[in-house]
């Protein structure tokens, strides 16, 4: 493709306004656009599904729904948060950042990229409709099996479960048609003499992820296929009474399950180093490393997942296997930690709304990392498995590591996104309320867990009351906390100071040499990288 | 930031005021098996490595953050990555320093205590299975002193108390009417299976936690060293009562648990002597059966919650014959159903004995708004005769 015809191309192309810019949209900004108000949605969706829960969980006894009901809500809101949430968010940023980080007019696959899109809402819908029809007293609601669909329950479950196997079908589709593209794009369309080892860090977290994703979604649909299969054709994969086994959907599930925990934070991987050489004024260090790090920890996550059953039964060399590899994980992730301090070191440090987030996002998900080292010894977890204490772990990874990174995204690109500053003062009350209110929801959640306290549970003995307590007001409090992060996104579309080309002081990169907002053909002219 | 300020100090003023009158709890419970204190060995010390590795890093980074500001005007050095051998020797010295955290200091421990936590026959000197179901645990004795003695061991806790109507007592939620009974310093090698969907029997002073898969055998162990009440709770998302699973071990000395075992065989085998009963005695008896077994599902009512858990007042199952004309029960009748469950409705032949069914069956048909069922009596021959 010459930059001669896009160019001319373009020119000659007036695209549809109003609804129908929308739906029928190849342009990837508008798709990227889509794809993150979509995942903020869905996102306060998930988050009111769990405040019912944390209600709920406030004192022990059974105050505001029934046993059922709590199982249903704690399965939708992972289930929304991962699939709905956090990886469009990701996707979003790549659809709106990669093209202009590595100077291409568009994505390579336009019309897929709609589609890819516009798979997620009748997903959503699929997912949170059962749950909904319930409350008006129809069906007997979503899935109650946790995210995990572990059969035998889940062979037990009603409807709800078909419709989430459907919709995880089509959340797969999405994902795998996004990663197609993704891939396709940085391998064909970077600028000339941008070469792999000089792509922004960006793009290699999104091109390992979109790898992983190929790799292993299809590993899940075949497992939730295998389930509906056992739900209604009489199959006994899963069923020993018919020569299947329970534990074989669990491989399957966490072949899929455990890169998913990187495929959500890789991509966040990517963009901090650029935030953190943002705002220190230096350039990231130890790009190489970095770059080696992801491709490791990317490898290294295909082959750990049996480490989230250790309790179900494995032969001594399986968990030996599984508790070393896990273990191997902290190598790379160290390496990667020690570059984003570096960056940091003798930098000339600004501590705008990103790099708050940023700084934050370390020093909590470090905290995720450290307890996962723990987690892969195999007799602790004996104790930790399924108990609260990895509910905490997991948030600290997922909504630290994952939400809270993508928060710096957010405050790094929205002046460019929009052309307009958001506001400051806003911003950073807005990260210190989660920051704070984040660990009272969390940390009470480590001393529960070791205290004996099972996760998925409606009610508690008594011993677990005062952290519960004190958990729940931090949520409600990180909950409402959210809502000034929507209201400074929707002043900052409406207007707000203008934003500069450049934004940040010390920002490098292609996305900043275009104007604030980028036109909404990009890249007229192919920039050339030296 | 005064505004912050404050509502730390508010957040710390309201956690002082909790920790005055509540019992924190901030680690693992008390160790009472070998297993258990070396995984409180095993978990103190990596808390404590990975603390280590926390503060140091942070205070590193908050030195950074400190004094290398834009703000006091301090200026980017120029990083350059590591070239020359000496250079990239001394970056690979962190690299091995954590290598060897993971591989020795962590990972020597850590092979030890999953050899030890896998080995659960050396020196064992009693097995018992234990067979979750939903929602209840059953214990059975394969050898030893209590060789044969089997029950189930449902949540205690009342209804009033879970819905905030009657007071919650000390133990609320990990209550058994049946506790498991284990003699003191032996290494008890245990079994473990399920009848419907995965559970998991743990005890967390135990450290031992196992899945219960059905239609597999899994093994773990536990030797209790301290006499007392151990009290955990399943801990595997296994549908809605997975909450109300409650595990309570009750580790007494040899005599006392050979007494124990004593007395249960007889009470067992006085119970298994099938003996003609009357219509009234079976009610009385089966009221008690259903409120344990199975209202969790079926509701005290007996209104069920449709569509997964059907009703029992008015269904034909409950009312409609039993037994044909040649006085041998029939397929899918309510008979069959209790003994041989269908679907999520558990078998009750293993767990039961033949008074119990026969008091629940015949119980059923007269209760819960059933009046004008057929074979309205059912007796504890009748049932022994059915099981053949
Ligand atoms: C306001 C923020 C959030 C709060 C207060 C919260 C709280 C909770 C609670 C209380 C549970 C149930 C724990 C249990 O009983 O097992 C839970 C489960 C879970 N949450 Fe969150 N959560 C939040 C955000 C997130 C985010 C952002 C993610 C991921 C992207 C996430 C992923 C999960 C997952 C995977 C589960 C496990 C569900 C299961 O047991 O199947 N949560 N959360
Ligand atoms: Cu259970």
């Amino acid at each position: 493709m010459s930059t001669t015809t896009v160019a001319h191309h373009d020119e000659h192309h007036d695209h549809p306004t109003g609804i129908m810019r929308w739906l029928t949209t190849t342009n990837h900004k508008d798709i990227g656009t889509m794809y993150l108000t979509f995942s903020l949605i869905m996102f306060l969706v998930g988050g009111s599904m769990i405040l019912g829960i944390r209600a709920e969980l406030f004192k022990p006894g059974l105050q505001l729904m029934n046993p059922e009901f709590f199982n249903q809500l704690i399965g939708v809101h992972a289930l929304i948060m991962i699939f709905a949430a956090l990886m469009p968010a990701a996707t979003g940023f790549a659809n709106w950042m990669l093209p202009l980080q590595i100077g291409a007019p568009d994505m390579a696959l336009p019309r897929l990229n709609n589609w890819g899109f516009w798979i997620l809402p009748p997903s959503a819908i699929l997912l949170t409709l059962p749950f909904t029809l319930a409350l008006f007293g129809v069906g007997d609601g979503a899935l109650a099996t946790g995210w995990t669909f572990y059969p035998p329950l889940s062979v037990q479950g009603g409807i709800g479960v078909d419709f989430a196997i459907f919709a995880v079908h089509l959340l797969g589709i999405s994902s795998v048609l996004g990663s197609i593209n993704i891939i396709v794009t940085i391998y064909n369309m970077r600028a000339p003499g941008m070469t792999l080892m000089k792509m922004p860090m960006f793009a290699w977290g999104w091109l390992i992820t979109a790898f992983l994703l190929i790799a292993t979604i299809p590993v899940l649909a075949g497992a939730v296929t295998m389930l509906l299969t056992d739900r209604h054709f009489g199959t006994h994969f899963f069923d020993a009474a018919g020569g299947g086994d329970p534990i074989m959907f669990q491989h399957l599930f966490w072949f899929f399950g455990h890169p998913e925990v990187y495929i959500l934070l890789l991509p966040v991987w990517g963009f901090i180093p650029q935030i953190l050489q943002t705002f220190s004024r230096k350039p990231m260090y130890g790009y190489k490393a970095q770059v080696y790090s992801l491709w490791a920890i990317g490898a290294l996550a295909v082959v750990v997942w049996a480490h989230h059953f250790f309790t179900a039964g494995m032969p001594v060399p399986a968990l030996l296997y599984f508790m070393y590899s896990t273990m191997a994980i902290s190598l790379p992730l160290a390496v990667l930690f020690y570059c984003w301090i570096r960056t940091m070191w003798k930098g000339s440090m600004s501590f705008e709304t990103p790099m708050l987030f940023t700084v934050g996002w370390i020093i909590l998900f470090g905290v995720g990392g450290l307890t996962g080292l723990v987690l892969a010894d195999v007799a602790a977890d004996a104790q930790y498995h399924n108990s609260y204490f990895v509910v905490a772990h997991f948030h600290y990874t997922l909504f630290a590591g994952g939400i809270m990174g993508i928060m710096a995204g957010v405050y790094y690109w929205l002046p460019k996104m929009t052309g307009h500053m958001y506001n400051e003062k806003l911003g950073k009350l807005h990260f210190w309320l989660t920051a704070i209110s984040f660990n009272v929801t969390f940390i009470p959640q480590f001393f529960v867990g070791l205290a004996g306290m099972p996760r998925r549970i409606p009610d508690y003995a008594l011993q677990f009351a005062e952290f519960n307590m004190i958990s729940t007001i931090g949520a409600f409090v990180l909950g409402l906390s959210q809502l000034l992060f929507v209201y400074i996104i929707i002043s900052c579309v409406k207007g707000g100071k203008k934003a500069t080309d450049r934004v940040w002081e010390g920002a490098e990169g292609l996305e900043w040499t275009l104007p604030s907002p980028p036109p909404y053909h990009s890249f007229t002219e192919q920039p050339v990288v030296k | 930031m005064q505004g912050m300020k404050k509502l730390g100090v508010g957040a710390f003023a309201l956690f002082l005021s909790l920790s005055a009158r509540a019992d924190f709890t901030w680690n693992f419970p008390e160790p009472v098996t070998p297993m258990a204190l070396d995984t409180l060995h095993v978990h103190n010390k990596f808390m404590l490595i990975t603390a280590v590795i926390f503060v140091v890093v942070l205070a590193i980074m908050i030195y950074s953050i400190v004094t290398h500001r834009h703000s006091k005007g301090y200026k980017p050095v120029a990083d350059k990555a590591p070239s020359t051998a000496i250079e990239i020797f001394w970056t690979l010295i962190p690299f091995a320093i954590l290598l060897l955290i993971d591989f020795v200091i962590m990972g020597i421990p850590a092979y030890h205590s999953v050899v030890m936590m896998e080995d659960t026959r050396d020196q064992s000197t009693m097995v018992i299975k234990i067979t979750g179901s939903q929602w209840r645990w059953q214990y059975e004795y394969l050898d030893g002193d209590a060789k044969g003695i089997k029950f189930v061991s449902n949540l205690a806790t009342t209804d009033g108390q879970m819905h905030n109507a009657e007071d919650k007592g000390e133990h609320y939620l990990l209550e058994v009417d049946n506790p498991l009974v284990l003699p003191v310093g032996e290494k008890v090698r245990i079994l473990m299976t399920a009848s419907d969907v995965l559970h998991n029997w743990w005890v967390p002073q135990f450290g031992s936690s196992r899945v219960a898969v059905p239609g597999f055998i899994r093994e773990t162990w536990v030797q209790v060293e301290k006499p007392g009440v151990y009290r955990g709770q399943c801990k595997e998302l296994c549908g809605k009562g997975h909450g109300y699973m409650p595990v309570v071990v009750n580790a007494v000395s040899k005599e006392e648990f050979a007494q124990w075992a004593n007395k249960k065989q007889d009470e067992q085998k006085a119970a298994s002597d099938v003996k003609e009963m009357t219509k009234d005695e079976l009610i009385a008896q089966g009221k008690t059966v259903y409120e344990k077994n199975c209202a969790v599902c079926h509701q005290v009512s007996g209104a069920g919650l449709p569509p997964a858990f059907p009703a029992l007042t008015g269904s034909k199952v409950a009312t409609g014959p039993i037994f044909g004309a040649d006085g041998k029960y029939q397929k899918d009748s309510h008979m069959d159903r209790v003994l041989n469950g269908k679907g999520v409705m558990p078998a009750w032949k293993a767990t039961l004995n033949d008074t119990e069914i026969a008091a629940v069956i015949t119980y059923e048909r007269n209760a819960l708004g059933n009046t004008a069922a057929v074979d309205a009596v059912v007796q504890p021959a009748q049932v022994k005769a059915a099981r053949e």
